[in-house]
């Protein structure tokens, strides 16, 4: 059983703080995104459960192992997790195969073992004939391979991978995703993926862990993430949103500067609440004025900016009150910069989430 | 003058003073090889004569049979190679510690470690005589050894290196299963060659070349190391100098040598480590 469980878990260099209470279940046998940016502790979770760092409270667990806590730690070489680094750590003085054997020489399997797994490993990864090969010899992307088969070919009871794709252009990158959610399903490892890269996220994880200033503020499935954010920062952090402070005023009735909108659901808070409505881009509506009609979360902006997007414009349009909200449509509509346009912020695409 | 003709009057500026500097650096061997050839009487002679007429070869087995130098040599193969071989081993592991691992008084340790490097020999003879004395190493291979082989510029040399390794690549084989001596052996040492190898040279010219430590511990002439022995070239009355430069002639063969081998294994060692994270 190879399920991991931080409960409580904080950790502090000097007076910063890096992990806050940190509480996360990745279930056995699931690829779970640690999602954030830069310094929200993400790396910092990783190294905990890698055994690198130690943590100031709480406690980590494996299956029914306790392997961190601030009174003791077990080793790294103990814990059977790989980790794929983000620099990937190959070393340089040895070639690919004996980058790959390293581990399985340390577990002393028979050579002939060892010669077995590595082939099946780099058939694996798509690396069949390049053993003999030293690691400058190799592109970045065939270096990323060599550094997932020998985190793999130990058959770890966990993967651990610190952003293992941002060091890729952003072709092989896209590639790279649907390599590793392969890899990921033919083995079955739990996975612990951290990444700041949300699209990336979303193809690799089977659920995710959004990550903010040391707190964990939201696990879901991609679906549910991107769906039913419960934070501002979440809903902001994963995809495109409008996000609109303001005041709920009656059942799912929010006064959001000088508008009323109607949300879809507000069974989480009281009238009264500070609240922020989000609204992604794509499910704001725009029509020309001429013909409109009256009803609920209608308003009447003035488009500020639109930029091409291909087969999409993003229009950047200013409601009243000094309100901008951004919305998505089919390019080839010809709003112009300075035209009155209808804006819909359909009620069931409004979300209400915590400010 | 035009700016490429400019750059080559530079270039051969520099070449005339690289040149001019090294015939410097070269002119105290030259000299040494001249006198270990030319017969006693001619040793100070004025003007210099820079190439003997004729050679004296017979200052080679005369010097060398004179003492017993084949055991002086013998005595300083054994010393020189304990010393670089213990010394690369704890310095590295030294260094190795206070550049990778975090623990309680940790820089006070290094500064420590630094600040022995301010005490010059002088002020470390007795106090280290006395505790050789009080272990019974007078006249022993030990007291020439044991004093020396861990020396601050070692460990911080070697800190210094490692502190440029990137750490991933020492926790990728500490969580792949290697333990401590595992991934120092197999990963580090592989990767710090070049500071590994520069180290063991500067250890070895250091022990080939001492004199004052063998020189206060050893009476015993089966113990003698090369320095001393060519100590002993030194009469009342008179110094064969010819005898001192052919040995000391003799004694730099081994360092020309193992520089020479060293420096094709530490450019290889430093293409083979070209370390990037």
């Amino acid at each position: 059983m190879a399920e991991i469980r931080l409960a409580h878990v904080s950790k502090r260099y000097g007076q910063a703080v890096a992990l806050r209470d940190v509480t996360l279940v990745v279930r056995h046998g699931e690829l779970l995104a640690l999602l954030g940016p830069s310094g929200c502790g993400k790396t910092t979770a990783l190294q905990i459960i890698a055994g690198f760092l130690v943590p100031d409270e709480g406690e980590v667990w494996a299956g029914d192992r306790l392997i961190s806590s601030p009174r003791a730690v077990l080793p790294p070489e103990r814990r059977r997790m790989s980790l794929v680094f983000q620099s990937y750590a190959l070393w340089p003085h040895m070639t690919v195969f004996q980058n790959i054997a390293f581990g399985l020489e340390l577990r002393r399997l028979p050579r002939d073992e060892i010669a077995r797994r590595v082939a099946w490993i780099l058939e694996v990864v798509n690396l069949g004939g390049l053993g003999n090969r030293y690691p400058h010899e190799l592109s970045g992307g065939q270096q990323q391979r060599v550094a997932l088969a020998r985190a793999l070919v130990v058959q770890p009871d966990t993967l651990l991978l610190d952003e293992p794709l941002s060091n890729l252009d952003a072709h092989l990158r896209e590639q790279m995703r649907f390599e590793i959610r392969r890899i990921h399903t033919e083995t079955g490892i739990t996975t612990v993926y951290v990444t700041h890269d949300q699209a990336e996220a979303m193809v690799i994880a089977d659920r995710i862990a959004v990550m903010n200033a040391g707190r964990i503020e939201q696990v879901g499935t991609p679906p549910e993430i991107y769906d039913a954010p419960q934070s501002h920062f979440v809903a902001s952090f994963i995809g495109q949103a409008n996000c609109l402070p303001g005041t709920l005023v009656g059942p799912a009735l929010v006064r959001c500067g000088g508008l009323q909108l109607r949300a879809a659901d507000c069974r989480a808070f009281r009238p009264g609440d500070d609240v922020v409505l989000c609204v992604r881009p794509p499910a704001v509506r725009v029509r020309r004025t001429a013909g409109a009609a009256a009803g609920d979360n209608l308003t009447v902006g003035r488009l500020v900016q639109r930029a091409y997007l291909g087969d999409l414009e993003d229009l950047r349009i200013a409601l009243p009150g000094g309100v901008v909200v951004r919305a998505f449509v089919p390019a080839g509509q010809r709003y112009e910069p300075g035209e009155e346009l209808l804006v819909e912020l359909p009620a069931d695409a409004c979300r209400l989430v915590r400010p | 003058m035009p700016a490429g003709r400019r750059q080559d009057a530079l270039y051969w500026c520099g070449v005339l003073l690289v040149a001019g500097w090294g015939l410097v650096q070269l002119a105290p061997i030259l000299w040494m090889i001249s006198t270990s050839l030319k017969p006693l009487r001619e040793v100070f002679a004025l003007p210099i004569q820079w190439v003997p007429r004729p050679p004296q070869w017979a200052n080679y087995p005369e010097a060398w049979n004179h003492f017993p130098f084949a055991r002086y040599f013998a005595n300083s193969f054994i010393v020189s190679a304990s010393v670089t071989v213990l010394n690369v081993l704890l310095a590295g592991m030294a260094g190795y510690s206070l550049a990778k691992y975090r623990y309680f008084g940790q820089r006070a340790l290094f500064i420590a470690v630094l600040s022995t490097l301010m005490l010059p020999i002088e002020v470390l003879m007795v106090p280290t005589f006395l505790i050789v004395k009080s272990l019974g190493w007078l006249n022993t291979y030990q007291g020439l050894v044991i004093p020396v082989v861990a020396d601050a510029f070692g460990i911080f040399l070697m800190r210094q290196y490692l502190l440029s390794l990137p750490d991933s690549l020492v926790e990728a084989a500490r969580i792949d299963g290697a333990g401590e001596l595992g991934t120092y052996f197999r990963i580090v040492v592989p990767l710090s060659w070049p500071a590994v190898l520069t180290l063991a040279i500067f250890t070895w010219r250091e022990t080939w070349d001492a004199f004052v430590w063998p020189f206060i511990i050893i009476t015993d002439d089966s113990l003698r190391t090369v320095p001393i022995g060519l100590q002993r070239f030194q009469e009342q009355y008179v110094t064969t100098y010819n005898s001192v430069m052919a040995i000391s002639t003799v004694a730099m063969i081994p360092m020309v040598l193992l520089f020479f081998f060293f420096q094709r294994a530490f450019i290889r060692g430093i293409a083979l480590s070209g370390l990037k994270e």
